[in-house]
Parts: C-alpha cells; structure tokens; sequence
C-alpha cells in the first residue's frame, strides 16, 4: 500500500534535485558550508566561549569555578588595565599625524613630481616587513648610540641630552607610535593616492588651463572626492588605537609603562594564564569597539546624508564651468592664432 | 580688451611666480625627508648586517662596513635560526592558505553574488560582524579550540585556521562578479551547463585578475603572520614560519645586531621581491579592499 506513495516522493525527491531550484540549492549548500564551517568554528564559536569564560575563574586546564561579575569588576580595579587603556590616546594622537601626513604626500605625488614612482615605493615598502622583523629593527634603531641617536648627532644634538628612546616613560610610548606610523603610513598615501587618481583627470586639467593654483586643486577637485575615505580613516583609528598591540608586543614586550590594552591581555591570558579575566578584557573591549562602530555608522550617515548626490551635481557642475571657461579660452586664443 | 587681458596673464603664467619655486621646494623636500626617514632603520640595518663581529663592535652603526661582500652574517643568521626549514614550512602554509582561501572565497562570492536566497544577507553580515572582531582578542577563547581540536604545533591546524575567512578577499571577489555580466551564465544554462561548470569553467577564469589581487595581498599577510604562528607553532626549530624562526635572536642572543640584522634582511627578501615585481598590483589590491569600510 504505502509503496507506490514513497516510490512516488522518490522520484518527486529526484525531480526536485534535478530541477532548477534543486540545482540551485545544492550549488547554494555546496559553495557556503565550508565558509560558514570555518566561520562558525574560529569566529562565533570562540567568541560565544569567550563571553561565558568571562563570568569563570579558570585556566586552560583544570577547574573552573563561576565567579559572576568578579571578573569584569576587577578589570577596573587594576591598575595596569586603567592605565593600558589610557595608552590608546598616543595612539590615536599618532593616526591622527598619520592621516595628515598620508593626505599630504599623497597631494604631492598625484601631482606632477620626477621620481614620483620611486618616492612613492620607498615611503610604501616598511608596510611590507612582517612585524618581528619591524621589532628587531626598531629595537636596533632607538638602541643608545646607535642609529637614532647617530643621526640626531650629526643635526648637532649632544648623547647625553638624549633620552633613554624605550626605557624614558616621558618619551617610549611615542618612539612606538612612530615605528607605528612608519610601518603605514606608505599604506595609508597609496590608499588616498588610488581615491585621487579616481577622479576624472578632465577634471584637473580643466581647472590647471584655468589658473587654479596648487592649493585650489586640492582644495576643490581633491579633498571633496576623497572626504568620503579620509572620514573612514579617521574612524577607523579611533578602534584600531584602542587595540593597538604590535609595536609594544614586539618592541619593548610592554615593559616600562608601554602595555597596551591588548598586550596586558595577552600577557593575562598567555603567561598568568588567568583565562577568565583576559576574556572579560577582550569581551570588555569588543563591547566598546562594537559601540564605536555603531556610533561611527550613525555619524557617517549624517556626515554624508546627502553625500552622494551633492557630490556629484556640483563635482558636474565645476566640471562643466570649468570646461566651458576652457573653451571660451581656446577659442579666445584661436582667433588671437588667426590673427 | 578682455582677450588682451587674458593673454598677458598667460604670459605671465609662463614666468613661474616665486610662491611655484617654493612650493617646488617644500615639494621636494618632503618627498626627500620623507623617503630618508622610511629607509633610514633599513639602510643601518643593511649596514650592520655587512660588518664582522669586531667591526661591529668597534665602529658607529651609521660607518659604512669595510667589505660589502662579507657574507658571513648572513650564513650564520640562516644556520642559526634554522631559516632554510622556516622557509620551507612558510612556502608549504602559503600555498594551502592560498589554495583554500581562493577556492572558498571564490565560491562563496558566487553563490552570494549570483543567488537570491533567504539567509544571503544574514552570510554577509556575519561576515562583515566578524571583521569587526580584532583577532588578538579572540585567540583567547581560539587557543581552547585548538586545543581541543588537537590542531596546536601541527602545520595542517595552522593552515586551516589561516584559511578561515577573510572578509576583505571575500568582499574582492564579490566586487568583480558583480563586473560579469549574468548573461554569461545564462547563455550557458541555455546550453545545458551545470552551475558547477558555469563557476569552474565560465566564471573562475575571469576572475583571474581579482586571484591575483588575493594572492598578494593575503600572501603577503601569511607571509608576515607571527602572532598565531608562535602561540600556535611552538616548536620553532621544526615548526618555525620565516617569521617566527627570528624569534631565535631574543635571550642570549639579543645584542649581535650584526646577525639579527642579516636575519631580519633575509626575512624581508622574498617581500622586497614580489614588491619590485608586482608593485601595481599591489597598490590596486590596497585601494581595492579599502573601499569596503
């Protein structure tokens, strides 16, 4: 009796596979289950444990006991992560120098400038050192008598008014900053050379026929098409400061008053192996990062609420005037021509 | 009277003003100052890394060494931290890290680019959550995975944990289907292709410039990857990445710069090469995945 009907759903189960919407979710399931696997195992499956390890005192072995908010109450008590916090605001005075300097450089070079390429390389290169390399190579660097202190003797600086580059609190949390900077800030000007050079070349020359001196040119054909990525930058500093991490972690080891938030965590959880409170850390930090983003989302939104079509009338505007003074000019000099 | 006018002041443009000297000066200084403060911790390090112990020692680190050939820093530095094996276990993570990423991303770009379905943009926005996630934070709670998984000090875990998602390549190659047009696949469903063949046959070797892209930019990345490489590959004499294989100059080590140096040269080679090679690419590859945001 019930034959007929399962060889039925049989071939209607076949059918269904070798139809079109059949096909479709095969390829669907085939393609996005790997992704989604690794996705799932090394992002959400973690940080879910990362969130329920924060109310534990626990190790990576052995007995964990739940502490509630113990934890997160503790995380404000010490001093080390009160003050670690605190760090991120050289780091955000850095990206804010970075920023600025990228924009310039990058004026520079997507201007008329001879060896441009070659400027352009030197300045980018750092970006693509791996970063124990950049440790090694900025721990030689601020070494006493060595490289830094050398050049800063041949400018007319004595030795021994020099500071201490990593040891003297006053000054090594700014010496990391730079090795910071100087790691990106190549990627930072190549980023805001590829949104000038977006712009439509017409555009430049039309207003260099007019007379529109180096400051008007980026006053108002650069800076108005790249405010969109410069804002971004901007925004994103302000999260990538408060989890800046590499340039102390291989550095200086955050020794001498120069541990991050991120690498105070690291040493919790690594060496003290006090797994519980470097999870409230991170969890800590996610949450404050998360509401940044958030933020940063609304600010945009109301920064370029009507970005896009403003943008483009007055940039075809400009354009347009632009390119009718150049003709007016050109026919101008054609009749002087024929003269 | 208005032509006049406006010929003279074009004359007058070609007699460059004193404020385009300046300004060519500043310009160019700049770039200079700039340049020299970029190579200046390389240059000293290219230095040192061509002086013999007691050259190192006895002269300033900016004095140019009496050879440029004495490649015996390097020799050492290579023995020392056991590169040749780092390099061979750093070329063996980059092609599958590549391999798997590529092959991934690719597919999950076309399957979210060329489907409507329900669930396509909670994928996305998983994605784009998890970039969010700064990973230093997360391998806290990874490191017990790992763990657990029996993937610590084995290459193979390292890999597959490399290969997990990467938003920007994912987002990439999304960026280039959306240039092919979908008349391509439906031209060849007509001719009874599978959606497999439209993707293996059609569509991947058109993205061949977007592979690229990928290659380099997330090469260059597991290249100069150190952080999970040395909480996951603890063994560094057998297990080291080129990365992790200086972490053999810490300790005792710590003060012949003259070595360390040669290391850190021999580290950053294979980076300097494929930046001299592929130069564009890379810097399309950087504008390539800012866009994002």
């Amino acid at each position: 009796m019930s034959q007929p009907a399962s060889a039925a759903v049989g071939t209607a189960k076949s059918n269904w596979f070798h139809s079109k919407n059949g096909r479709k979710f095969t390829v669907i399931l085939a393609f996005s289950i790997l992704p989604m696997l690794l996705l799932f195992v090394f992002t959400y499956l973690p940080f879910g444990e990362m969130v329920k390890y924060s109310f534990y005192n626990m190790r990576y072995v052995g007995a964990r006991k739940f502490v509630g908010w113990q934890n997160y109450i503790q995380l404000f008590k010490r001093k080390d992560i009160v003050g670690s916090l605190l760090l991120s605001l050289y780091y955000m005075g850095g990206a804010v120098i970075q920023i600025v300097l990228a924009l310039y450089l990058a004026t520079i070079l997507s201007m008329k400038a001879k060896a441009s390429g070659l400027f352009k390389g030197l300045i980018f290169f750092p970006y693509l050192i791996n970063g124990i390399a950049i440790g090694f190579i900025f721990k030689f660097f601020y070494t006493r008598g060595f490289v830094l202190d050398t050049v800063l003797q041949w400018c007319g600086f004595q030795l021994d008014n020099l500071p201490y580059w990593l040891k003297d609190q006053s000054v090594n949390n700014w010496s990391l900053v730079y090795s910071s900077c100087w790691r990106y800030l190549g990627q930072n000007m190549v980023l805001f050379i590829g949104a000038i050079m977006s712009v439509d070349d017409s555009l430049y020359e039309a207003a260099e026929l007019d007379g529109a001196n180096r400051f008007q040119q980026f006053k108002y054909i650069i800076l108005p098409s790249i405010k969109t990525i410069v804002t971004l930058n901007i925004i994103l500093s302000i999260t990538g400061s408060l989890s800046a991490f590499e340039a102390p972690f291989v550095i200086t080891g955050g020794n001498n008053g120069t541990g991050t938030f991120f690498v105070v965590m690291n040493k919790v959880a690594h060496t003290d192996q006090k797994v519980g409170l470097a999870s409230a850390m991170a969890v800590f930090l996610l949450v404050i990062i998360f509401i940044c983003t958030l933020l940063q989302k609304g600010l945009f939104k109301f920064l370029f609420r009507n970005a896009t079509t403003d943008d483009e009338s007055s940039a075809a505007k400009k354009a347009h005037k632009l390119a009718a003074k150049a003709a007016v000019k050109e026919k101008r000099l054609a009749a002087k021509g024929g003269k | 009277m208005a032509a006049k006018a406006r010929v003279q002041s074009n004359k007058i443009k070609h007699h460059y003003s004193v404020g385009f000297y300046i300004w060519t000066v500043v310009k160019y200084f700049s770039l200079v100052f700039f340049s020299f403060s970029a190579v200046l911790p390389l240059v000293s390090c290219v230095i040192t890394a061509f002086k013999t112990d007691a050259e190192y020692k006895s002269t300033n680190v900016m004095t140019p060494p009496v050879s440029w050939f004495n490649f015996s820093n390097f020799a050492k530095a290579f023995t020392t931290a056991n590169m040749g094996n780092a390099f061979k276990n750093s070329v063996i993570v980059l092609i599958f890290v590549l391999l798997g990423s590529i092959l991934v991303g690719t597919q999950l770009a076309y399957v979210l680019n060329r489907f409507k379905f329900p669930g396509n943009g909670l994928i996305r926005n998983l994605f784009t959550f998890a970039a969010l996630l700064p990973g230093i934070a997360m391998q806290v709670a990874v490191y017990e995975i790992m763990t657990n998984l029996h993937f610590v000090n084995t290459l193979y875990g390292y890999i597959i944990m490399m290969m997990g998602t990467d938003v920007i390549s994912i987002y990439i190659f999304i960026q280039y289907f959306e240039n092919l047009p979908t008349s391509l696949d439906e031209s060849a469903i007509i001719d009874g292709a599978s959606y497999f063949t439209i993707y293996r046959k059609i569509l991947l070797p058109l993205l061949k410039p977007a592979i690229v892209t990928v290659c380099i930019l997330k090469g260059a990345g597991t290249y100069n990857e150190y952080y999970c490489a040395q909480l996951y590959l603890q063994d560094k004499q057998t297990l080291g990445t080129v990365a992790t294989s200086l972490y053999t100059f810490t300790g005792p080590l710590g003060n012949q710069y003259n070595m360390i140096c040669a290391g850190v040269i021999i580290s950053f080679i294979p980076a300097l090469i494929l930046f001299i090679v592929c130069q564009k690419q890379i810097y399309n590859g950087i504008a390539a995945g800012a866009v994002k945001g």
